[in-house]
């Protein structure tokens, strides 16, 4: 009778069946409404909403709420809007460490948050996947115009938080090295680290071929700009790698970040995304100021104190913010 | 999903160049014999002196036991960021050496702990057989002992291989070769046939070194104890009557 396992199923599911007694039937039906209701409470505890502000309506009319993504840079460029937005007399609330693009996106449409810290080539090819541009004026250019209604992208600051190839000191003097193009006649000789993902990305192993003409001798496969490419380059296993320009690592080792003067790597430069509705003039001059002095040196330097010094992020950005007068 | 890994895996150009499954495959088997020989070498004597001796059983067995539960792919990283700065080369030697580190740790636990607990578990009265003939203790060790432990030392060295085998897919992870860049790539790169493709050849060559493995057991561990010699012979009833009841044991 075990032969069939189905028809055993079936056999315990009718003596299920005719257990039901009308106690179980009710208990089942609380048990489902409980769950219903926990699910409903759920959705409503959406950290991004707040019971003054219902879906789709920005109120209160006279306080932007500045969000942030889930990482720390991203966090201390917020507290920086937000700080520089007080001392202007704006009244400002923060919702730090929403998540991702695909989360906090659909909060600043429907008025949950205001303002955000973007990036620019993410931003672009968020809104229209099939975006090429790649230099910061085109990339911010596509924005204005890609970027859907009520939201709207202010002036971006010459911060950039990106891929770049880096050398140490010493290989950028041995060989002269100056840009990525000055790879060109060296990198038969040399190793490049960077993410396995490099090998097929069009900015990877094939960008550098056929924007700068640069095959290196051995490409290692290691992590996206993490501890591993940052110790092979530090210990000399690698000779240049694939780093993000806003590694505190970099100042710290004296390491030189190659120019990209043919833009194979998109521009990322830092700019405010913003609810166009909360967009008053003064408020856009504020934003336009901070970019104005904002710089990937700086960037970097906000890194290092939140990330190696384990600095409170609001503190670092209130430190930012009254060296460069704004604060 | 099948048909993307029999896909992956019939397209030829996957299986030339460095990028190659004979080249990773090369790789991987060179890690993981490196990481076996050196474990064998440290945890098959170790085990068998304990067993003979009965002494820091305890300390020992304890120790290699918890190298068990060491997470492989933490320790790898520990090691590479703390002995690649101190190894000098640029070639592959400051990866190799943490990778193999961490290979040995996990070779060795159940290699050590079957030895120790084959030759402990040699009955008594068969030691004392073997004084009363006249052995000594290295005599006894090696002539009696070693003998009837061998099918426990045997599965401890099967599954050392098997881990060993299935965990070197780590060592991509830093950089190196092996079979396991299918599945570090494959992922990087969201291409899930050629991690699938990665995950079916490391099962398969694990299931056919353990096939050589056993196969190499049934050859050396002597009759008597394997059983294999008095299980024949009862199978064919024509013989019964002959069969010397000492062998079976």
């Amino acid at each position: 009778m075990w032969a069939n396992p189905a028809n055993a199923y079936d056999a315990v599911n009718r003596q299920e069946n005719q257990n039901m007694n009308p106690m179980r039937v009710l208990s089942a039906a609380a048990i489902g409404a409980g769950l219903l209701i926990v699910t409903a409470c759920g959705s409503s505890s959406n950290p991004t909403s707040t019971p003054s502000t219902a879906a789709g309506s920005a109120a209160p009319t006279d306080t932007i709420v500045v969000g942030s993504a889930n990482f720390q840079e991203n966090v201390v460029l917020a507290d920086i809007y937000a700080g520089a937005l007080r001392a202007k007399g704006v009244k400002v609330s923060t919702k730090l460490n929403i998540g991702s693009r695909e989360t906090y996106i659909p909060a600043l449409k429907d008025g949950s948050i205001d303002l955000i810290p973007e990036y620019s080539g993410v931003l672009l090819q968020y809104f229209d996947k099939k975006a090429t541009a790649v230099s910061s004026n085109d990339v911010y250019a596509e924005l204005r115009k890609t970027t859907p209604a009520p939201l709207t992208v202010l002036q971006p600051s010459a911060a950039e938080d990106k891929d770049a190839i880096v050398v140490t000191k010493a290989t950028a003097d041995k060989y002269n090295l100056k840009s990525i193009a000055d790879l060109a006649a060296v990198a038969g000789k040399l190793t490049l680290g960077a993410p396995p993902e490099f090998q097929v990305r069009a900015d990877g192993i094939e960008g550098l071929k056929k924007t700068y003409g640069i095959t290196f001798k051995t490409f290692k496969k290691l992590d996206a700009g993490g501890p591993l490419t940052e110790n092979a380059l530090k210990n000399g296993q690698i000779d240049a790698g694939d780093i993000f320009t806003t590694d505190p690592l970099i100042a710290k080792n004296g390491w030189v970040v190659l120019e990209d003067p043919k833009n194979l790597y998109t521009a990322q430069n830092v700019l405010p995304l913003i609810n166009n509705n909360k967009a008053s003039a003064n408020v856009k001059s504020v934003l336009e100021a901070v970019s104005a002095k904002l710089t990937t040196d700086d960037l970097v330097a906000l890194n290092e104190k939140v990330s190696l010094e384990k600095q409170d992020a609001d503190t670092v950005a209130k430190q930012w913010l009254s060296n460069a007068g704004l604060g | 999903m099948i048909a993307d890994i029999s896909g992956w895996l019939t397209t030829s150009a996957h299986w030339h160049g460095p990028d190659g499954v004979p080249t990773h495959l090369r790789e991987h088997l060179q890690y993981s014999l490196i990481a076996l020989l050196i474990a064998a070498a440290i945890a098959l004597p170790l085990g068998l002196l304990i067993g003979h001796t009965g002494r820091g059983s305890f300390v020992v067995v304890a120790i290699a036991n918890s190298f068990r539960a060491l997470p492989t792919l933490g320790l790898l990283t520990f090691f590479v960021i703390l002995l690649s700065p101190h190894i000098h080369s640029t070639g592959q030697a400051p990866y190799l050496i943490p990778s193999e580190i961490v290979l040995v740790l996990l070779a060795i636990p159940s290699m050590l702990t079957n030895a120790y607990a084959g030759v402990e578990a040699v009955e008594p009265a068969v030691r004392d057989a073997a004084r009363g003939m006249g052995m000594r203790g290295a005599q006894t060790l090696w002539r009696v002992e070693l003998p009837n432990a061998l099918p426990l030392i045997f599965s401890g060295i099967r599954s050392s291989f098997l881990q060993v085998i299935a965990t070197a897919t780590v060592t991509a992870y830093v950089s190196l070769g092996g079979l396991g860049r299918y599945l570090i790539d494959g992922l990087a790169q969201r291409d899930y046939p050629q991690m699938a493709s990665g995950a079916v050849l490391v099962a398969s060559l694990a299931l056919l070194i353990d096939l050589v493995l056993a196969t190499i057991q049934r050859f050396s561990v002597s009759r008597g104890i394997s059983g294999r010699y008095a299980n024949k012979r009862v199978l064919d009833p024509a013989e019964q009557p002959v069969m010397i009841p000492a062998v079976a044991d």
